[in-house]
């Protein structure tokens, strides 16, 4: 047998052993459950035996050994002569792992590995030992004749196994084997017949491959392998074709030639179709991944005590293989979890007045061009106060945050990164792999992720994935005269408002444009602005609202011109572009322009429609200092005699203007008693090197000005000169670290303006501000001098 | 120690410049591009070369010099990088010479700028200087800075 032959073979004996395994997992745990049946037993069987065939011809002898062992023990339950309990169960779950384990490391590294399964062929064994009695005289003989290559096959194993089934009086007639035919009938499907033509002359293959015609169906017959490299290949070519196609077909539109019109139409039709049916190649069902969950489950659910029925339905949804490799990881740790964390233990459920016996249910179906993957449980629900709470002590937000949190969003805490908790890691959970890393893979294929909750009835978390990821529906839209795609996956719906009423229904909260619609304010962006397009010559005789959603979240984007929707193939933007967030790759329109494509999440985040997850992560105000080119409302004002100054006005809790027969004196520190607390006066001026020492220009005033800053539940004043104006800029901020309480400068209604370090300033004044905790601001001290 | 190397060459204003002839996959007219919103300005967009996108650097704005008159098409240089491949929009586009790395010399130490770092050495042709850039480096934004 020379190399190669020998490579393929193993590579044919890898694969159908893996499918092999996979189903006989699958039917064990039927058979645990209840389900029985001889046919199960039979297809067990065979799933082991083909491997005992297949690596026994190819000189493996120790997964041959291994696997021999278990089909000892599998012949016994096959013919009814054994029962089987739950210890036997597991040990044939161990010597699927077992199987596994080497073929992985055959795959790998081409060797058996050195594992040692002694346990395991003892355990076997011992399951074997109270049954019938080894009848050696029965088969020795046949051994030397047939068996040349299965070295590993003892008298006493091969004599039990023609012990057992006296019950099958097949017809046999093999001839070859004294043993009952029946289970080598059975048994040596699918596997013969491979080696049998490719090797001829190993004798097992040769007696094997009449019976494999018998098992062989249909399916095998009318289906063959091909190489995933090959699929993906076909898929760029149709690609390209399409937009090849596109480009023909916006062509004739402008020639007035029936034939060619013809022919491009003709183009057309056949390249979707062509595109569909090479995208069916790459289809798979989910139950590809699914089936491996009833065994994960099962395990999960052992280990911790829990009783977990699984239900699974919509197994055939078909999904792009890229994206069923992209979700597996995800869909096994949300897995993991709702049996952790989201099932009761049989006791806590019996309490609750439920059946011990948890539900966890898969649901895969197809809706709108995408697939929907639903994974509940009938467990206890969230808890959001104990989410929240775990928020906090994390540093994940401040109390203030919590507090004002609505429960959705707090919900979705748990996708924070860093939420996973130490305390919360137990064997099964908290490998690495936080709700944060499955959000995150699933948002990379365009998915998203929502998460509904009922404290007592069970949590439900519902995936959305696209279908396919190279070839998208999307809406061409205009804006600054550059066109962009909007992926149809997040578009909602598209509102046209005439001009004359544009200026009243566009209303503004702070500069911040929203729209009523149909009653609930959609906040908006301008797509022009966000992208800091030039202004197009484009005449506004209607205001086009793109509807789109994003996190959950929805609002309006307002572009200048809605074009059409295509089909486009997404090609990536190089690393000189992956920076930026508002694009998610590029395409080649029908006239071989370039347009990119709008990524819809990075876009709100980008125009601070929706909060960045990550930053929420520091705390405070700090995260609004950080100004990179957003538009930010500030506010400006004096410092000293004339040094301008701005923060951000989010960080302001309040303004107030305070007499100065008001401020009194604790500790050495200017303080002034405002509502039912004590507020430390911080002078700014003392910390800004350039207005240190110059007084306030107003400090001849009766009353000063005074900026309310507010930090979990604490306040301090910052006293400053005067308050100029509160201002809406789109910020450059030059950062210069090395001056005093200014984190650096931007140019603000067209005057150089230093940025205030609140946090930094505060800071000095009174280290201990930052590190105070919550209750400390409830007990004001009560001083007077 | 003396070996030939041959050079793309390409004019940039009165500057003359040349990359190493292996690392150019292709010479091209002006090409519609598309532009990026948000890119560093040094990105002047980007062009479909055959059905691949390809991010088109503005030399002049990398180099420091002064932006092309209006009305002036760049030609694009498509070289060969370990990210696929990337367009460098030049003015005009000369000869492949083949030079001498004997007859070169480092930049001296008044050349001043972010461009320094780009320029691999100079090269005195008889009636001119060509400057030789490294390709890595000029099309590695993050390695210096290149806003």
């Amino acid at each position: 047998m020379n190399d190669s032959l020998q490579k393929q073979l193993i590579n044919d004996l890898l694969i159908e052993s893996f499918e092999g395994l996979d189903r006989y997992d699958a039917h064990l745990l039927a058979l645990e459950q209840g389900q029985s049946g001889t046919d199960v037993w039979n297809d067990i069987f065979r799933a082991i035996h083909t491997i005992k065939g297949t690596s026994g011809c190819l000189g493996l002898g120790k997964i041959e050994k291994v696997a021999h062992a278990g089909e000892n023990l599998l012949d016994l339950l096959r013919s009814g002569s054994l029962q089987p309990d739950q210890g036997m169960i597991s040990t044939l779950l161990r010597l699927s792992d077992a199987l596994r384990e080497m073929l992985r490391t055959l795959e790998a590294q081409g060797v058996e590995g050195s594992t040692d399964f002694s346990p395991l062929l003892t355990a076997l064994q011992d399951h074997i030992t109270p049954g019938p009695v080894a009848q050696p005289e029965a088969s020795t003989p046949v051994e030397p004749a047939g068996f040349g290559l299965f070295d590993d096959d003892t008298a006493d194993t091969v004599a039990l196994k023609s012990a057992a089934p006296e019950a099958n009086e097949s017809s046999g007639g093999f001839g070859f084997f004294d043993a009952p035919p029946s289970s080598y009938a059975a048994a040596s499907g699918g596997t013969g017949s491979k080696p049998a033509a490719n090797a001829p002359g190993t004798k097992p293959a040769a007696t094997a491959a009449p019976s494999a015609e018998i098992h062989r169906s249909a399916a095998s017959d009318s289906a063959i392998r091909v190489d995933v490299s090959q699929l993906d290949k076909l898929m760029n070519l149709v690609g390209e074709l399409v937009l090849a196609r596109n480009q023909i077909v916006q062509k004739t539109v402008g020639y007035n030639d029936t034939s060619l019109t013809t022919a491009a139409q003709r183009l057309n039709i056949i390249t979707s179709e062509l595109q569909e049916g090479v995208m069916k190649t790459r289809m798979q069902p989910i139950g590809n991944v699914w089936s491996k969950f009833p065994r994960i489950v099962r395990d999960v659910a052992h280990e911790l005590g829990k009783e977990v029925r699984l239900e699974m339905s919509g197994k055939d949804t078909e999904l792009d293989r890229t994206i069923i490799e992209a979700i597996k990881d995800p869909l096994i740790h949300i897995v993991r979890n709702s049996i952790d964390h989201g099932l009761e233990g049989p006791e806590g459920r019996r309490q609750a007045g439920k059946p011990a016996e948890g539900l966890l249910s898969l649901r895969a179906f197809h809706e709108g061009g995408q697939v929907n993957i639903e994974i509940a449980d009938d467990g206890a629900g969230i808890n959001i106060v104990r989410v929240k709470n775990k928020a906090v002590e994390k540093g994940l937000l401040s109390a203030d945050q919590a507090l004002r949190m609505s429960d959705r969003e707090a919900l979705n805490l748990i996708f924070l990164p860093g939420f996973s908790t130490a305390a919360q890691v137990t064997n099964l959970s908290g490998r690495g792999v936080g709700m944060d890393v499955v959000k995150t893979n699933i948002e990379k294929i365009g998915g998203s992720v929502d998460l509904s909750s009922e404290t007592g009835v069970g949590t439900t978390m519902k995936i959305k994935i696209p279908l396919t990821l190279a070839i998208i529906p999307a809406l061409v839209v205009t804006a600054g005269g550059e066109r962009f795609a909007i992926p149809q996956v997040s578009l909602l719906e598209l509102v046209r408002v005439e001009r004359e009423q544009a200026e009243k229904t566009i209303e503004y909260i702070y500069g911040a444009p929203v729209y009523r619609l149909r009653g609930q304010l959609l906040p908006l962006a301008f797509l022009k602005k966000e992208l800091k397009l030039s202004e197009s010559t484009h005449s506004e005789d209607a205001t086009n609202i793109v509807v789109l959603q994003a996190d959950g979240r929805q609002f309006g984007l307002i572009v200048d011109e809605i074009n059409d929707t295509e089909e486009i193939v997404v090609k990536p933007l190089g690393k000189h572009l992956k920076g930026i967030t508002c694009f998610s790759g590029a395409t080649i329109m029908g006239d071989g322009r370039v347009a990119l494509i709008l990524d819809v999440l990075g876009l709100a985040q980008h125009a601070n429609l929706i909060p960045e997850v990550n930053e929420q992560k520091q705390t405070s105000g700090r995260k609004q200092e950080e100004s990179r080119d957003d538009r930010q409302t500030l506010l400006v004002f004096n410092v000293g005699t004339n040094t301008r100054m701005a923060i951000p006005l989010s960080m302001v809790a309040r303004l107030e203007e305070i007499a100065r027969n008001k401020v009194e004196k604790s500790a050495g520190q200017e303080v002034v008693q405002y509502r039912g607390q004590l507020l430390s006066l911080v002078p700014v001026a003392q910390f800004i090197p350039e207005a240190a020492g110059e007084v306030d220009a107003q400090a001849d005033q009766d009353t000063m000005h005074v900026i309310v800053y507010t930090e979990q539940g604490r306040s301090i004043g910052l006293v400053v000169g005067q308050i100029s104006d509160i201002v809406e800029e789109s910020l450059a901020v030059r950062r210069d670290s090395r001056r005093q309480g200014v984190l650096g400068s931007a140019v603000i209604q067209g005057r150089v303006t230093d940025l205030l370090d609140a946090s930094g300033v505060i800071r000095s004044f009174d280290p201990s501000f930052f590190e105070t905790s919550l209750p400390a601001a409830s007990n004001p001290e009560p001083v007077l001098s | 120690m003396s070996e030939s190397r041959q050079l793309c060459t390409f004019h940039l204003g009165s500057m003359f410049f040349g990359i190493d002839v292996l690392n150019v996959q292709e010479v091209l007219r002006f090409q519609q591009m598309t532009k990026v919103p948000l890119a560093p300005v040094v990105i002047r967009g980007l062009i479909n070369l055959r059905g691949q996108i390809v991010a088109a650097i503005d030399l002049r704005e990398r180099l420091g010099l002064k932006p092309r008159e209006d009305g002036v098409d760049p030609m694009n240089v498509i070289v060969r990088t370990e990210d696929g491949a990337i367009s460098l929009l030049v003015d005009e586009i000369g000869d492949v010479l083949e030079i001498d790395t004997a007859g070169m010399d480092r930049p001296p130490e008044t050349v001043r700028g972010s461009a320094r770092d780009l320029i691999q050495g100079v090269y005195k042709l008889k009636d001119r200087l060509l400057l030789i850039l490294d390709t890595e480096k000029t099309v590695n934004m993050s390695a210096s800075a290149g806003k």
